[in-house]
């Protein structure tokens, strides 16, 4: 393989119902510093139905050009045919780089285009760099082992070198009206033979159903929340935070919080990746069920209070107060 | 002589261990509390074949031995010792005298229901006047030409009010004492049989204990498990087998308190610093946890034994006395390691203690134990 | 119906401790087990099966020590276990991965091919489609629910971070299946014991019959350039100061753990 044909670094742009998802923006502001790295160009590969009006929102977070393929088969996304028309761009133009969010939809297609180029992929990174003095190797940085090891990954020898990129964790640019770029239609050649899978319904539903064992970040309260209006900050900070609340055992008792959500010894043990014990003496029955958190935030008034020998951050203070402070941060 | 595990064991620990986790522990204070029978643990464990693990295949058992049995008794009551006991009394003492003792008729009849885990199972030797001592018993079967006529009452009777089927133990010829001793199996729907009122008890609350009342209760003639007047023997080698069983759920009591002690003092901390520091703390641990050691030696080799046909009613003996009395220790020490969290009822550790007590009575008390293992040693 | 469930063994991730001292991974003594989201899709297979009648196949690529997931899923109701091992397969990255799946599963035959929808030890999510690209054959990830609605098509509810979409399928396809498919039932005493007096197929590579060049570490586009623990837990810190500084402290931990 000649890798000198293979430049730019292009992005899937992903949008749902016509509206671009957050991942993709993230991806464009990676894509500029990698691009800037590598003194090659950014670009965006949009795919829909009619979606055309999207492509100047592309340019605005930092793509050089914009290639838009709009057709009717292209207006959920299904796994066939966003994978002919992606492979399409990608044999055409040469990607040395391609990116893509680790989303439900980025992780259906992104195996699915790199096994059709015969090329490698790595999956939900959190970090990518340009190998300094290099011929423009990615470093593509990704946890394994259940985030028990940080691993870094390269492609040499093939191209594209594929990524799909967790979200939430890149920086998305400004935007910035101004920017200019150049839009490219592309007329996708399906082959509709192969589209062998067919959207019968689409539904958006809350998730109610709670388990906490289950949850990344759980909000936990105790005795120090008190029985009035605290815990109703605490759903707020969870709910930022795409957590769940959880209580301890006193809580359960005082009949603020239903049984399914105690963690402790009689309650249920959680090992989430962030754990706030808010107003949580960590009597030791508490701490059995919680202490294998990855990471663990504690605020309470008694500066002794048990729970600071097991967490990585303790805060000395009102949690009825810091946590609406942090509710009202997080929301900025 | 390998003491390791064969692999079908070790798979066999991941699942039960799976399932006492997921199935067992979480009710465990909750039937205890309510003193309720886990039927729906029954149900859950009927086709998984743990209500006939040593039974063969082609009457519906699991085609397992009786070590594998051990460990899943042990490992059940490591949690909770109420379903440790409704799986050794089901076993031991309903199905595996009708599979050692019964007719091919027997068998056929009545191994598939209950390996199924379908009908629960119980033994009824016990009396107001009669224990270990069978020779008292005033239970009677009558031999009516074409059907036995029974008449008396059994206390204290395991699995009792859940059960579907029993072993009757009954005089059949009062003149000749142990000889005239006579085993049936009786159906809970036969007439004149009824299952009285649930014992209320200190521990294993979730087990069913009650009294049977057997009135004019006619039981046909194919329902004699082996000869008249083989009762007895029918008896005392299912109580050998059954104390396997039970020797398996003290040692699994007694696992399950010396686990949740391990972690009660790597996590309390007094005067600066966890009590599993104190060298007090440190030996009293360490020689309980070298009897559970022996004592899983004992029962497994009193399994194995029987397995191979082997003699074990002395190995099944001296495994059953040494475990009971360990639970009991393990427990009593257990709370003691707890503190004031022992005595609560938030913790295991008091149920554990309370449910350790049964096993140094039932299948025989520690003294008849003791009579045993004196009679062989001293004969 | 013929089925084959592609299954991994994986160490337990949520038994893995990290050496306080060093910071590196402790993988002594962590148990292995089957990979979750395979045994979610292990018992979809078997939930077709009870319903409708198919042959289950289990098949997983590793070391000889993976014999042991294979044991337990014939204990669960498998009716069929193929190990695929060779010197030849280690190494391997996804796509290599896949290529030596795809080569068995050719000459397994199969009219549904259910893979998890990723492993706890890698987390990539790829190895199922990746599969279904090279048998050429349709592919429906993060399936929560399966059931026949003829006898060539499957209707199938997939997750998404919404909700989950409905979606038809024709046979023969790959489905990649979450844990939360079904609780997965328990081994049964008796398929313990007839686990081990069943046979598990051992296949090398010549059996599969695959290009050597796509196989192990040599058909690996992706290599690891270098891999890190994130350093030993620092002992925990106690902030005395005022809520708004709190709260700024608390962000930036977020930050530096992507929670935010």
């Amino acid at each position: 393989m000649d890798k000198s044909q293979y430049r730019d670094v292009y992005v899937f742009v992903e949008q749902r119902g016509g509206r671009m998802q957050s991942v993709s923006l993230e991806l464009l502001g990676k894509a500029a510093e990698l691009a800037r790295a590598l003194g090659e160009r950014v670009c965006a590969m949009l795919l829909g139905d009619v979606v055309e009006h999207l492509a100047a929102e592309c340019v605005a977070y930092g793509a050089d050009v914009v290639f838009v393929a709009d057709a009717p088969q292209l207006r959920d996304y299904m796994t066939e045919p966003y994978t002919q028309v992606v492979c399409q761009i990608a044999r055409e133009h040469k990607p040395g780089i391609m990116l893509i969010g680790a989303t439900t939809i980025g992780r259906d297609l992104g195996p699915r285009v790199s096994a059709r180029l015969a090329t490698g992929l790595t999956a939900d990174c959190t970090a990518l760099d340009i190998a300094e003095g290099d011929d423009g190797t990615l470093l593509m940085t990704r946890p394994a082992f259940g985030g028990n090891l940080m691993a870094t990954i390269t492609c040499r020898d093939h191209r594209p070198q594929m990524s799909t990129v967790r979200p939430g964790v890149m920086r998305a640019a400004e935007r910035d009206d101004s920017r200019k770029g150049e839009i490219v239609r592309v007329t996708p050649l399906f082959d509709e033979s192969k589209f062998r899978v067919r959207l019968l319904e689409t539904v958006s539903e809350e998730r109610e159903t709670v388990d906490i064992t289950q949850a990344g970040v759980l909000v936990s309260g105790g005795r120090g929340v008190g029985t009035s209006g605290g815990f109703e900050k605490l759903r707020e900070l969870a709910k930022v935070l795409g957590g769940e609340i959880s209580s301890s055992r006193a809580m359960v008792d005082a009949g603020v919080m239903s049984h399914d959500r105690q963690v402790g010894q009689t309650g249920k043990t959680v090992r989430p990746d962030v754990y706030f014990a808010l107003g949580i003496s960590g009597a030791i029955q508490h701490l059995a069920g919680m202490e294998e958190s990855d990471f663990i935030v504690a605020v309470n008034k008694d500066k002794f209070a048990p729970i600071f020998q097991v967490a990585d951050v303790g805060i000395v203070g009102d949690v009825n107060k810091i946590v609406p402070l942090l509710v009202e941060r997080l929301k900025k | 002589m390998d003491f390791s595990l064969t692999r079908e064991q070790e798979l066999f620990l991941q699942m039960i261990r799976e399932f006492t986790e997921k199935e067992v522990k979480p009710i465990a204070a909750e039937i205890d509390e309510q003193e309720r029978f886990p039927s729906e643990t029954v149900r859950k464990m009927g086709p998984l074949g743990i209500m006939g693990i040593p039974f063969p295949a082609e009457y519906g058992g699991a085609g397992s031995d009786n070590v594998l049995y051990s460990m899943c008794v042990e490992e059940l009551s490591r949690a909770c010792a109420t379903t440790g006991v409704a799986v050794s009394a089901h076993t031991s003492l309903c199905a595996a005298p009708i599979w050692e003792h019964g007719t091919e008729e027997q068998k056929r009849k009545y191994l598939p229901r209950l390996v199924s885990g379908e009908w629960l199972g119980a033994f009824a030797l016990t009396e107001p006047n009669a224990g270990t001592d069978a020779a008292g018993q005033q239970t009677t079967a009558v031999d009516m030409g074409d059907h036995w006529l029974l008449n008396g009452t059994k206390i204290f009777i395991t699995n009792a009010g859940a059960a579907e089927l029993f072993i009757i133990i009954a005089m059949t010829d009062k003149s000749q004492g142990m000889r005239g001793i006579s085993a049936f199996i009786v159906e809970r729907g036969y007439e004149g049989f009824e299952v009285g009122k649930e014992e209320r008890k200190l521990g294993i609350r979730g087990s069913s204990t009650c009294e049977l009342i057997i009135t004019d209760c006619r039981v046909p003639k194919e329902n004699l498990i082996g000869k008249v007047g083989k009762g007895f023997g029918i008896a005392m080698k299912t109580l050998d087998g059954g104390r396997i069983g039970i020797a398996a759920q003290a040692l699994g009591i007694a696992q399950g308190a010396m686990d949740e002690t391990v972690r009660y003092v790597k996590e309390r901390k007094q005067f600066g610093r966890p009590i599993a520091a104190f060298q007090n703390t440190q030996f009293q641990l360490a020689d309980l946890q070298t009897r559970i050691a022996a004592a899983r030696l004992m029962v497994r080799s009193a399994a194995w034994k029987k397995d191979r046909g082997l003699p074990y009613s002395v190995d099944a003996a001296m495994c059953k006395l040494f475990a009971s009395e360990l639970a009991m220790e393990m427990t009593v020490n257990a709370v003691q390691f707890h503190g004031g969290y022992g005595y609560s009822r938030e913790y295991p550790i008091e149920r554990m203690m309370r449910d350790a007590k049964i096993t140094e009575i039932y299948e025989g008390t520690s003294e008849v134990q003791r009579m045993v293992v004196a009679a062989e040693l001293l004969k | 119906m013929k089925i084959v469930v592609c299954i991994k063994q994986v160490p337990d991730t949520t038994e893995i401790r990290l050496d306080p001292a060093t910071g590196t991974m402790i993988r002594d003594g962590v148990p292995s087990i089957m990979n979750p989201d395979d045994k979610g899709g292990l018992e979809m297979a078997l939930r077709l099966k009870d319903e409708h009648g198919a042959e289950v196949t289990v098949v997983t690529m590793g070391p000889m020590q993976a014999d042991a997931v294979l044991r337990e899923a014939l204990a669960m109701g498998a009716d069929r276990a193929v190990l695929l091992t060779d010197r030849k397969f280690a190494g391997a990255d996804t796509l290599a991965t896949s290529n030596t799946l795809a080569g068995a599963l050719r000459l397994l035959g199969y009219d549904l091919i259910i893979t998890g929808r990723q492993a706890i030890d890698g987390d990539t999510a790829q190895v199922g489609p990746q599969v279904a690209e090279h048998l050429d054959l349709p592919q429906v990830t993060y399936v929560e629910q399966a059931r026949l609605s003829d006898d060539n098509t499957l209707t199938v509810r997939a997750s998404t971070e919404e909700g989950y979409r409905m979606l038809e399928v024709g046979l023969p396809c790959v489905l990649t299946v979450l844990v939360t498919a079904g609780k997965a039932r328990y081994m049964s005493v008796r398929g313990i014991v007839e686990a081990f007096r069943r046979e598990v197929e051992i296949w090398d590579s010549a059996r599969i019959g695959a290009e050597e060049s796509k196989l192990g570490l040599g058909g690996s586009p992706t290599r690891v350039a270098k891999s890190f623990t994130r350093g030993a837990k620092a002992a925990g810190q106690l902030y005395e100061v005022e809520p708004t500084e709190a709260v700024e402290i608390i962000v930036a931990k977020l930050r530096e753990k992507f929670i935010i």
